[in-house]
């Protein structure tokens, strides 16, 4: 089956600016790939460039079987990006903007409902303009609509970023039951103790580059063992604890 | 296409229902021109009604520029400018949906401007149906030719600044056309402004055309 | 950007040979309408000496309405036709209008000058002067969203849809203005038939003053277009530096070590 990324020496500029300066990347459908590094290593460019929002002037970028380096907007409908803003109109409320998001692609309202739903947005935040909203729950609204339009690649920026406990939980879910149902997950992250655990590999990226991958600690779907009693669970999570 | 672009005209309708951004600025802005130019004018009737139709295209021409940028201001938020690319919406549909939102504010714009232009100058439309051609023809083209060029300084910091620069010049023949076409009105000679109808078919035509094909260029140049 | 592929422009820095015998015959022909303009010519029997502005005027207006207007909206199309696309049809198209601009306010100078003695005043609404006058405006606009700066490819998109649009503009400019000016008044000075009633060393005259300004034209394009490339190739090398950085800053900090990628913040541009 071919790969839902394929990245080879992908290099990115914006502007002048090599955002991306020579990225390998391979993530299979099912899998959960955690992306680290410094501010500024490039992993919010790697998201918008599976994203097909940067451009990748050279090497091999495939996502979806859609050649990046000649088509990179065929790829947009396909693929569920959650980054540092929330596309969020501050004048609409939940409901409204993620309708729009839903019937932007076609799909029924009633997937809009649901994944509110599914999210806890009711009742008061369902039909609160979003621009009055808090950080966490705004990205809420945001999650909400990128779950009802059910895409092949989840791109997460920083998902773990503004949200509470309860949240983050419920992110964890969210990840877990998309891959189950086929799809994909990339994310990047500053806390590595809240995402590694949820992740197959991770990617350590550092000026534009990918420079190394480990083993994640997601527990696999096959494996009868339970995460918080395995002991390579617990030595992949204290590794990360170092961080 | 179409689909797309009345989803789109809803939301940026309802959003701007919300705001009331065109209603507490955009048409008191509009009267305020009306205003200021007769004063320049002076307070004769005779000049003044001869310039009524020339002031009330200014006025709209002005007010065009606003809704433009209030437009461009409604996906210009950080997240929304690229969730409106990742939406999966035609970029034909996107064009044609803001600027028929662009033509509706416009329209009603116009019906408050030739309340003003009725009670301000005291001048009455002969012509009804000339008048109403060119005003649903001119604005056709102002939001087409405007909603292009505000895509085109979107994502430029300096927009604000440039657009009126981009964006009136390309406007005169509107400008021209529509006031002649008004005179013609008022004055109940049909004939001479009939003719003036022919400049705006085909700019309405042509930018309409235009924006339909260039929109998704555009929208990855900024 | 990824269909549209950078290429190293085919002319080099060093100025090609053409362009500059184009500069000299252009400077010489120029030389020789001024002297046959000035000093050979009679004046003409209706307008005196006013009549020698008709050597530069009419020639300058040619050049500023056909022949940068014709090239840049050809570019700007053949940049946008995927077949064709190249930064050397942007980069034409560019310097075709800035160019373009040069000739549109020249025009517009060398015709109120002659407006003045001729019919008293600097300006008048002529369908003529309008529609040049709002030429120059989109001209000055097109220049102004240029100066924004963006990456090579976007800009150039940008630009040649900007082009495109005015292209589209002028003729519907040009008719409104025209129509303005004939409902009101007479007909315009600037008659296109003009230069037939003109003989013998005036007509040379006018002759040799439309191949002095369109040579003038080329190299002036020539030599705007040699500065864009100057330009992109500064730009260039800015980019190989930025791309060895960009390298190094990920050597340093794999050297430190991946596990520093909690750490504060810093690491980065």
């Amino acid at each position: 089956m071919a790969p839902v990324v394929q990245f080879r020496a992908a290099v990115a500029l914006a502007g002048r600016f090599p955002a991306l300066a020579g990225v390998d990347l391979s993530l299979q459908t099912g899998e959960v790939v955690v992306v680290v590094g410094a501010n500024g290593a490039g992993k919010t460019s790697l998201l918008r460039a599976c994203a097909g929002l940067l451009p990748v002037t050279s090497g091999v970028a495939e996502v979806l079987g859609i050649d990046l380096t000649k088509n990179h907007t065929a790829v947009r409908r396909h693929v569920g990006l959650l980054g540092h803003a929330a596309p969020l109109y501050d004048e609409l409320s939940s409901v409204e903007n993620v309708r729009f998001a839903v019937r932007a692609l076609g799909l029924p309202v009633a997937d809009a409902d649901a994944a509110l739903e599914r999210l806890g947005l009711v009742g008061r935040l369902r039909n609160t303009p979003t621009g009055r909203l808090s950080a966490g729950q705004r990205r809420r609204v945001a999650l909400a609509a990128l779950v009802a339009r059910r895409p092949a690649l989840w791109l997460l920026d920083e998902p773990h970023a503004g949200l509470d406990a309860a949240s983050r939980t419920l992110l964890g879910d969210l990840i877990h039951e998309a891959v189950t149902d086929g799809a994909a997950v990339l994310l990047s992250s500053h806390e590595p103790e809240l995402s590694v655990p949820l992740s197959d590999r991770v990617v350590v990226m550092s000026g534009g580059r990918t420079s190394s991958e480990q083993p994640g600690g997601r527990r696999h779907p096959l494996s009868a063992v339970p995460a918080a009693d395995s002991p390579a669970d617990r030595a992949t999570m204290g590794e990360w604890h170092v961080a | 296409m179409w689909r797309d672009a009345v989803l789109v005209a809803g939301k940026d309708l309802r959003i701007e229902a919300r705001s009331r951004v065109g209603l507490w600025q955009v048409v008191p802005f509009a009267v305020l021109v009306l205003i200021l130019v007769s004063f320049a004018i002076g307070p004769d009737t005779g000049p003044l009604r001869h310039a009524a139709p020339g002031i009330f295209w200014i006025a709209v021409l002005f007010s065009t520029v606003l809704s433009i940028q209030r437009s461009v201001a409604i996906e210009s938020g950080e997240g929304t400018r690229d969730g409106l690319r990742l939406s999966g919406i035609d970029p034909a549909g996107i064009f044609l949906g803001k600027a028929a939102a662009v033509a509706l504010q416009l329209l009603i714009l116009q019906i408050v401007l030739w309340a003003g232009v009725t009670f301000l100058f005291d001048v009455r439309v002969h012509v009804i149906w000339l008048a109403v051609l060119a005003s649903l023809l001119a604005t056709v083209g102002l939001a087409c030719a405007g909603v292009l060029y505000g895509a085109l300084s979107s994502g430029l910091r300096v927009r604000d600044t440039l657009l009126p620069l981009l964006v009136l010049p390309v406007l005169a023949p509107v400008l021209l056309a529509g006031s002649k076409a008004w005179q013609a009105s008022l004055s109940g000679n049909a004939g001479s402004g009939t003719e003036w109808l022919r400049i705006l078919i085909p700019f309405a035509v042509i930018y309409l055309v235009i924006g339909i094909v260039l929109y998704g260029p555009l929208q990855e140049a900024t | 950007m990824t269909t549209d592929t950078i290429p190293r422009a085919a002319a080099g820095p060093s100025r090609p040979r053409w362009l500059s015998i184009v500069g000299i015959l252009g400077v010489i022909a120029l030389g020789f309408t001024v002297w046959l303009g000035l000093w050979i010519t009679p004046p003409d029997q209706v307008q005196g000496n006013l009549a020698r502005l008709l050597y530069i005027h009419p020639p300058i207006a040619t050049v500023a309405l056909y022949w940068a207007g014709g090239v840049a909206a050809a570019s700007s199309l053949l940049y946008l036709w995927p077949r064709t696309r190249s930064l050397f049809w942007d980069r034409l198209a560019a310097s075709a209008v800035e160019v373009g601009a040069v000739f549109s306010a020249l025009t517009l100078v060398t015709g109120s000058l002659w407006g003045r003695p001729a019919w008293g005043v600097w300006w008048t609404w002529d369908a003529r002067l309008t529609s040049t006058a709002l030429l120059l405006l989109l001209e000055l606009g097109y220049m102004a969203l240029r100066r924004v700066p963006a990456d090579a490819a976007i800009r150039a998109r940008r630009c040649a849809v900007a082009a495109l649009l005015v292209a589209v503009d002028v003729p519907i400019v040009h008719f409104s203005v025209d129509w303005w000016q004939t409902l009101h008044q007479g007909g315009t000075v600037l008659d296109p038939g003009f230069h037939l009633h003109v003989h013998g060393s005036m007509a040379w005259t006018f002759l040799l003053g439309f191949i002095a300004f369109s040579l003038l034209f080329v190299w002036l394009l020539g030599v705007r277009y040699q500065v864009e490339v100057l330009q992109d190739e500064v730009g260039d090398q800015e980019l190989d530096v930025s791309l060895a950085e960009r390298w190094s800053e990920g050597t340093e900090l794999v050297g430190v070590g991946a596990d520093t990628s909690g750490a504060p913040d810093g690491g980065g541009t």
